[in-house]
């Protein structure tokens, strides 16, 4: 059994996904090897070498791939894929576009967002928004799978794989990447930051999510939001954490002045500790959390800022 | 342009599921059910391409049970021109939609196929690419933004970061998120007219298509529940047992 794990990154720097994927790929049990496609990679070809597990780590440096667009890195993975059990990939945005397009040309019924795996054909996965739980079993004699990063821990950097240079496969020439658009931030990412603060309603604009701010510089943490707060317009869409938007588990998530709806819960409940404040002791919010404070926001965040303060944050 | 809306009949996102006490699945039995969100999200963008004149028919196809034919009503009454339903009791996996979806494409020739980006009963997300890939065709996923500049499509996508933009041939699948647009609410007039719209009846093997599972679920059980902690009386005793917990200081 060979596993293909697609790595995920901007060109310079592995995304830590990739090292949670590669756990989940060795529970597969045989060899992993990993596939960097991507412009200029070298530097991230040789983290991927780096990772516990890994045997192999393929490069394919081609312009067409600088962007990991789907239909390009699709057509790579199924030239590749004749050598391979499983093609496994994180569940990011990267990997949901390309995945399901490469599991097709390969007929192959993927299996999205694996939580566990039970065995190497049986895996559980969140369905209903993680409401309920789904073992289901393969089968397809090759397997395509994405991954809920947040459930794998990280592979260690203890490895030394082997680096092989492979060409570009033919471009599909279907689209063609035009620009973007990344929120700047000295913050750690949503889906790898320790912590995590996160406003909901309650906030009640844009301007008072500085008071986060505030606190995520004193705490090293990342700023996040629930859809009502999106939908708001408070803050742009990847903010978002929930069903809809990204699923974090971070070691403390603080909630504030969010209700706790069904979809924002699905995408933090996994955390190791949760805090919540909001003045309404009804909200579904402390049902989750580790420790509640019923409180106006706009007295405790900034109390919040100034006790941490006191100890030296 | 003629434009092809797939829509699923899910759990209504406001009910609370139960899984059986079997172990087989989730309850379904009088559960309030409709349209996927995403699904009428792609419905109204469709029938704003149709408003703007750019789009001359839209087509809902819905595959499933035989009450999926509320969901292609109420898709028909949101403005689409008329529907097919393709009947299955089975649960027809995404794979096995996607090759259903891809012979009507090849029957009906649209010019663009617009989808949700997940269903939010197995939240697989998968159909939109799946499709694409059937068909060769290039694939807009997560859109928030679709405008077309000459004959090609200019599509924003929501990815993890920020946004990109992307130029796709045409013809093309989109897939919605969430900032695409926000769907309108059928009017009663529109309700009594869907009503007399035309839709279809076919079934997977009118297309030739084998729908038998290739996952198999083994079961399905409830998330473990996680316990309410305790109420904390001020910031500072907050603090206190952060630091206490140790992810703090």
């Amino acid at each position: 059994m060979t596993t293909l794990v697609i790595a995920e990154h901007n060109n310079q720097t592995l995304h830590d996904a990739t090292a949670k994927v590669v756990t989940a790929a060795t529970k597969l049990g045989g060899d992993v090897h990993v596939l960097v496609a991507g412009q200029g990679v070298d530097a991230v070809a040789a983290a991927a070498a780096k990772l516990a597990g890994v045997s192999k780590v393929l490069v394919a440096d081609d312009a067409q791939y600088a962007h990991r667009t789907a239909e390009p890195l699709a057509a790579l993975v199924v030239s590749l894929a004749g050598s391979y059990d499983a093609i496994v990939a994180a569940a990011t945005t990267v990997g949901k576009n390309f995945a399901p397009r490469a599991a097709a040309l390969l007929d192959v019924q993927q299996i999205s967002e694996i939580i566990e795996v039970d065995a190497p054909d049986t895996f559980k996965r969140p369905i209903y928004a993680g409401n309920a739980i789904q073992t289901v079993k393969s089968t397809d004699a090759k397997k395509v799978i994405t991954v809920r990063t947040t459930t794998f821990p990280a592979a260690a950097q203890t490895g030394s794989a082997s680096i092989e240079k492979i060409g570009a496969a033919a471009n599909p020439g279907l689209s063609e990447w035009v620009s973007e658009n990344l929120t700047k931030s000295d913050r750690p990412e949503l889906t790898s930051a320790k912590i995590i603060i996160s406003g909901g309603r309650g906030m009640q604009s844009g301007d008072n999510f500085h008071m986060l701010d505030k606190i995520a510089d004193k705490l090293g943490a990342a700023v996040g939001a629930s859809r009502a707060a999106v939908d708001a317009g408070f803050v742009p869409n990847d903010y978002q954490v929930g069903q809809t938007g990204k699923v974090v588990a971070p070691d403390l998530y603080i909630a504030v002045g969010i209700s706790g709806a069904i979809q924002h819960l699905a995408g933090m409940k996994d955390s190791k500790v949760i805090v919540a404040i909001n003045k309404d002791e009804e909200a579904p919010i402390f049902q989750v959390a580790d420790y509640g404070l019923v409180a106006d926001l706009f007295q405790a965040v900034p109390a919040l800022e100034q006790e941490l303060g006191k100890i030296g944050l | 342009m003629k434009v092809l809306v797939p829509v699923k009949r899910v759990v209504d996102y406001n009910v609370k599921i139960r899984v059986k006490s079997d172990q087989t699945g989730v309850d379904l039995a009088n559960v309030k059910m409709s349209m996927n969100p995403f699904d009428e999200i792609a419905i109204e963008e469709a029938v704003r391409l149709k408003e703007a004149g750019k789009a001359t028919e839209v087509i809902a196809v819905s595959i499933g049970v035989a009450q999926s034919t509320e969901t292609i009503r109420t898709a028909l009454a949101m403005g689409a021109d008329r529907g097919i339903l393709v009947k299955s009791d089975e649960t027809v996996e995404p794979l096995a939609v996607a090759k259903i979806l891809k012979a009507i494409v090849e029957a009906e020739k649209p010019d663009l196929v617009i989808l949700g980006k997940q269903a939010i009963d197995d939240d697989s997300n998968q159909t939109g690419q799946m499709l694409a890939a059937l068909l060769g065709w290039p694939q807009g996923t997560f859109a928030s933004k679709v405008e077309f500049e000459g004959d090609k499509l200019l599509l924003t996508r929501e990815i993890d970061g920020g946004l990109q933009t992307l130029k796709l041939n045409m013809p093309a699948v989109v897939t919605t998120d969430l900032r695409l647009n926000e769907p309108r609410y059928a009017s009663l007039p529109n309700i009594m007219k869907a009503k007399k719209k035309p839709i279809d009846e076919k079934t997977p093997a009118d297309y030739g298509v084998d729908v038998k599972a290739r996952l198999q679920v083994l079961k399905v059980t409830e998330p473990p529940q996680r316990q309410a902690g305790i109420k904390v009386e001020s910031v500072e005793q907050l603090v206190a047992k952060l630091k206490e917990a140790g992810v703090i200081g």
